[in-house]
């Protein structure tokens, strides 16, 4: 059963927001989203400071089959990205909401959080897929 | 709606992630693609290869039909029980597709193309055909499952018919032999050593039953993906297609120009090609950087520009290896555009693996 955490907001194109206390928002892909792209062999995080609009591609992230490209899913400037992926991609499969978070971003406007969906709407999402 | 094998209901019992390849629909992995890859490099896997086309070949004028239609030269089958891999090419010397000959007994053979290619191939051997005199008669009734690994002949081979057993495990690489309906050669596609097994169906799912139960991992396309890779065994419509030749495509190896008074078609074409000298090569790549090499980007050397054909993650050597289409002076370090980004890489030769072993220089991956 795929994991949809109730306090996250969450896109159409299947990445998970969480708004932290400083202002900052910390961004991964759902737990759907890694069990689609099967195992992680390489992730391509973009550098700190790096300005992003909403929708452009932010990241890439690469299974043994594929690379797909992560979108931003507010605009922004990037604060870092996840330094543990470097060297281990598979926690993106292992702990998607966790320590396989992608990247911490500063929001141009963070009503724009308001917009994304929340849990319930990504579960409608989900089962509208199926 | 794409075809089924006879196993696909055993496939989705078994949690496979399904997806369509040359009209097929496929096990694309099971639990873990990675899992299945080393469990072929160090043990043992199935792979149900059952969408690849089986076309049996009788009739008085076999043997010459083949001698017009492969780049390779059937008269190296000297016996039943052999086996050939060759290119069938058009009058271009473009590779209408690879595949592997077997010869069955005098005027009889087995021949196993691709799947994603079977309408071609077939219109194509009804061409050459001509006026002679053969029966070409395509086995859809058929299962094709591959047993592979360093372990695959031992596990395999008792649960073969009593009269198979000692015959199949004493066959040499490309050798076949035959009971009732059971067909075992000593081939594949991942670099180990193991077995082909083509049978009737429901024999087939049993096998395929009693392979996993002694121990055998049930593997899918992206294990056999990165297997063959690393094995640099072409893949058809990636690394060469009707358009690139054999000479250009690291199977030079596979075309036989003798005997000279053989004329295969597309030999006129080769001839000229080796004449004026080839300007490319299919060749190794190993990524000394970060990131993972892709079909289609643009490899930059000093000799000149060239293509990725295939690329992606080595499961065995942890870091990205690639086969390139680049300009023959092409060696030593070179550029390969990932996204716009010039990452830097070392020209190989290849196999990169081979029996479980890294052939080639891997030196860590800069960091």
């Amino acid at each position: 059963m795929t994991q949809i955490p109730q306090q996250l907001k969450y896109t159409e194109d299947h990445e998970w927001v969480r708004a932290e206390a400083d202002g900052s928002v910390v961004i991964g892909i759902t737990d759907h989203a890694q069990h689609q792209l099967g195992e992680l062999v390489y992730v391509e995080l973009p550098d700190a400071g790096r300005t992003v609009t909403r929708g452009a591609a932010m990241a890439v992230v690469e299974s043994t089959k594929a690379a797909s490209d992560v979108y931003a899913p507010l605009a922004g400037v990037i604060v870092q990205g996840n330094p543990a992926l470097a060297d281990q991609p598979e926690l993106v499969n292992t702990d998607p909401y966790g320590e396989g978070w992608l990247v911490r971003l500063r929001p141009g406007d963070a009503a724009d959080l308001a917009a994304l969906l929340d849990s319930a709407a990504y579960t409608q999402l989900l089962a509208a897929e199926d | 709606m794409a075809h089924q094998t006879p196993l696909y209901a055993d496939h989705v019992a078994n949690d496979a992630r399904i997806v369509e390849f040359g009209g097929w629909d496929m096990p694309l992995q099971y639990a873990s693609a990675l899992a299945e890859h080393h469990a072929v490099r160090q043990s043992c896997g199935i792979f149900d290869v059952s969408h690849m086309t089986v076309v049996d070949l009788t009739g008085p004028d076999s043997t010459r039909f083949l001698m017009r239609l492969l780049a390779n030269d059937p008269g190296k089958l000297r016996s039943a029980g052999q086996g050939l891999y060759s290119c069938m090419l058009n009058d271009a010397g473009g590779v209408v597709d690879d595949l592997i000959v077997y010869r069955l007994g005098d005027n009889v053979y087995r021949l196993i193309i691709n799947a994603a290619t079977r309408v071609q191939d077939l219109g194509w051997m009804a061409r050459v055909a001509d006026r002679d005199d053969i029966v070409i008669r395509h086995r859809d009734d058929l299962l094709m499952i591959a047993v592979q690994g360093p372990k695959a002949r031992e596990l395999a081979a008792p649960l073969l018919a009593e009269e198979l057993q000692a015959p199949a495990l004493a066959l040499r690489s490309f050798e076949c032999v035959r009971h009732d309906h059971v067909f075992v050669a000593r081939t594949g596609y991942t670099g180990e050593d193991g077995f082909e097994i083509v049978l009737p169906a429901e024999a087939g799912v049993a096998l395929w039953r009693a392979l996993a139960a002694a121990g055998a991992v049930r593997c899918g396309l992206g294990a056999r993906d990165t297997l063959r890779l690393e094995a640099a065994l072409n893949l058809y419509g990636q690394d060469m297609d009707a358009g690139t030749s054999p000479l250009v495509s690291g199977l030079g190896w596979t075309v036989a120009f003798e005997p000279a008074d053989r004329q295969f078609r597309g030999r006129a074409a080769l001839e000229k090609q080796k004449t004026e000298g080839v300007s490319e090569k299919l060749t190794g790549l190993v990524l000394e950087d970060r990131g993972i090499m892709r079909h289609g980007q643009r490899v930059i050397t000093a000799a000149g520009e060239g293509s990725i054909t295939s690329g992606g993650f080595s499961p065995t050597m942890e870091r990205s290896i690639a086969l390139a289409r680049l300009p023959v002076a092409a060696t030593g370090s070179c550029q390969v555009d990932i996204r716009g980004v010039l990452r830097k890489a070392q020209i190989v030769k290849p196999p990169f693996v081979r029996l479980g072993r890294i052939l080639v220089d891997d030196a860590p991956v800069q960091k």
